[in-house]
């Protein structure tokens, strides 16, 4: 399946619209997380607007694809994107974190329909979307289990554990696309515990690797259909993304990988989102 | 004297019948593999030891191997649950719940899935393998957990029946087992029910109740006859269902005994022991004498030297009944 570069335009001003909703969800919350979610709102975007299939009226749909989310605390980026893809309304994004809000701090499967897992302790979630991928195939179901990731959270043993496990059952229907944003809270991940050189790690696991620039949308989208293709090993879409995208002044500064901007940080952080919308509508 | 209505063994004083609750989990999962298509098994490299080959044999397509990855068990059974399917994960209960705590937690009890976890292993009696080996704090850490169910099957035969009973109840489930042959008290007419807490003795005017947990129930059948014969009567309360617990039968027999003693294979902190008391110090204060391990943790050796060391025999229980007894 091709994609046009008007469908590459609409993506990329969902992503616009994602982002900006982003500012406002960690504005209102007053914490959480920034530069993982700005980072992977064009990953997400493109996932809901055009790789996964889903319907957002009908969340519990048999034949829909699948998203477990790995790393919990990108949860704004995921809840964001529900939002602009008709899974609730808009307005509830701003309880995100609040006291008795569907969009709890980290994503709870039980309060939120059209989520797969609950997660936020790392490194859990690759095999609980092999585990799912595994169940499906006993069933014979036919569709995807995507899995998203964190490079940070491959410091945990439990990743390389389910990493092991998909790949030793061939888990075809199984595509994990890893956040490669070099960031962790204490700091690049190369100072903190090195991971390179993880695509050949995987390669050696046994899966099938992707090496893409995560904030390129026809590439990550190119990446989904050649997983298709692969139906004997899972499938790495290794995402090289720049934490922060979006505004200049934070891309790719650890500092900003737990801590939500202030009120006249997020002023500035929107005109800049702002003008990036009015570049794309032209 | 025994109640009838439970059904038990004629020779259950004997204990000539002797089987490894650990077994009753074998038979159990194959009925329940039967029953209902839905069963899977999973083992982190401990098929035979876990009694899971007895399942690995007959559906060798719903039985997965994770290899030694306690924390992939529990994660990847979470996501086969969340799926639809009921996932039984069976290692020994230091290492699942021991290291894979969190990712239960997490994963299967706020997630809340229907993944079975078998802890095996459990308690004194698995001997010679030593302190690493012998789960004395699972109870604790699995009575904790929002949303979990625990079971301590008393023998091989209650092992099989609450496996089955686990595989429908829909909910996060722990079952704990255990390595060595203890006796088989129990029949399969000897009714269950989780939840449901059962008198298998009761002299005429108990001074105490007494409330087991687990294979050392025997110990606690065989004080109660030696101490009527003595004229001292007393209770005999199997709690197989720790959680949640049966607090109607336990607070009306403690009201009509006085006093209390509990036993079980376990950490006398936050075991069946603790559960007890919590409920009692509530609903109906009572002295408690509580058999159990101290703070300690075990060493190798075999099993009937290991039970006399760290005071769970059936002298330890007859003792505790007497100290009970006393703070009337």
């Amino acid at each position: 399946m091709t994609i046009t570069d008007e469908e590459i335009r609409q993506i990329g001003l969902h992503a616009n619209s994602i982002r900006q909703t982003i500012i406002r969800m960690l504005v209102a919350a007053g914490s959480g997380h920034t530069a993982g979610p700005l980072g992977m709102a064009d990953i997400f975007a493109a996932l809901y607007f055009h790789v996964l299939k889903h319907d957002p009226k009908n969340p519990d749909w048999s034949a829909r694809d699948r998203l477990f989310l790995s790393n919990g605390h990108i949860a704004p980026v995921l809840y964001a994107t529900m939002a602009h893809s008709g899974y609730f309304p808009l307005e509830e994004c701003l309880t995100l974190r609040r006291f008795g809000s569907r969009l709890q701090g980290h994503p709870e499967r039980e309060l939120l329909p059209g989520l797969e897992s609950t997660s936020g302790p790392l490194g859990s979630g690759i095999s609980q979307a092999a585990g799912y991928a595994y169940a499906a195939r006993m069933d014979g179901k036919k569709f995807r289990v995507y899995c998203a990731t964190s490079d940070g959270e491959h410091d945990e043993g439990n990743s390389w554990e389910g990493a092991m496990f998909a790949s030793a059952k061939k888990l075809g229907n199984l595509t994990q696309v890893i956040d490669r944003n070099f960031i962790q809270i204490d700091g690049n991940t190369e100072d903190v515990m090195p991971l390179e050189p993880f695509g050949d790690k995987y390669r050696a696991f046994g899966w099938h690797v992707i090496d893409i620039d995560g904030n390129d949308i026809r590439q990550f989208v190119s990446a989904c259909e050649e997983a298709k293709t692969v139906t004997d090993k899972p499938t790495l879409i290794h995402a090289r993304t720049t934490p922060g995208k979006g505004i200049k002044s934070i891309e790719n500064d650890y500092l900003w990988h737990g801590k939500p901007p202030s009120k006249e940080e997020a002023v500035a952080f929107l005109s800049e989102l702002e003008a990036t919308r009015e570049k794309l509508l032209k | 004297m025994l109640n009838k209505e439970m059904n038990l063994r004629e020779d259950v004083f004997e204990g000539k019948e002797k089987a490894p609750t650990r077994n009753g989990f074998g038979k159990g999962a194959v009925e329940a593999g039967r029953a209902d298509p839905r069963v899977v098994v999973l083992s982190a490299d401990l098929a035979e030891s876990t009694r899971a080959d007895a399942f690995q044999k007959e559906f060798p397509e719903r039985f997965i191997e994770v290899g030694v990855a306690e924390q992939n068990m529990a994660t990847v059974a979470s996501g086969m649950a969340v799926y639809g399917k009921i996932p039984f994960i069976t290692s020994y209960a230091t290492f699942s719940p021991g290291r894979n705590w969190e990712q239960i937690r997490t994963t299967i009890a706020i997630n809340n899935v229907p993944v079975k976890v078998c802890g095996m292993h459990a308690g004194l009696q698995t001997g010679p393998d030593g302190a690493t080996h012998q789960a004395l704090e699972d109870i604790a850490l699995m009575r904790a957990m929002p949303n979990m169910i625990v079971i301590s099957p008393c023998d091989a035969e209650e092992g099989r029946k609450a496996t089955l009973a686990a595989a429908k109840n829909s909910l996060p489930t722990y079952l704990r087992f255990a390595r060595d042959k203890t006796p088989v008290m129990t029949t399969p007419e000897t009714p269950f029910e989780i939840g449901r807490a059962q008198v298998f003795w009761k002299s005429k005017n108990p001074g105490v109740v007494v409330f087991a947990t687990g294979p050392l129930l025997h110990n606690a059948l065989l004080a109660a006859r030696e101490l009527e014969e003595k004229g001292t009567g007393t209770a005999v309360v199997n709690v197989h269902t720790i959680k949640p617990l049966d607090k109607e039968t336990i607070v009306s027999l403690a009201r009509e005994a006085g006093s209390a003693v509990t036993v079980e294979e376990h950490q006398i902190t936050g075991g069946l022991g603790g559960a007890i008391a919590e409920v009692l110090a509530r609903e109906c204060p009572t002295p408690i004498e509580f058999v159990g391990v101290q703070d300690k943790f075990g060493q190798s050796g075999e099993p009937k030297e290991l039970l006399e060391f760290y005071g769970l025999g059936v002298s330890h229980v007859t003792e505790a009944i007497k100290k009970a007894l006393a703070r009337k």
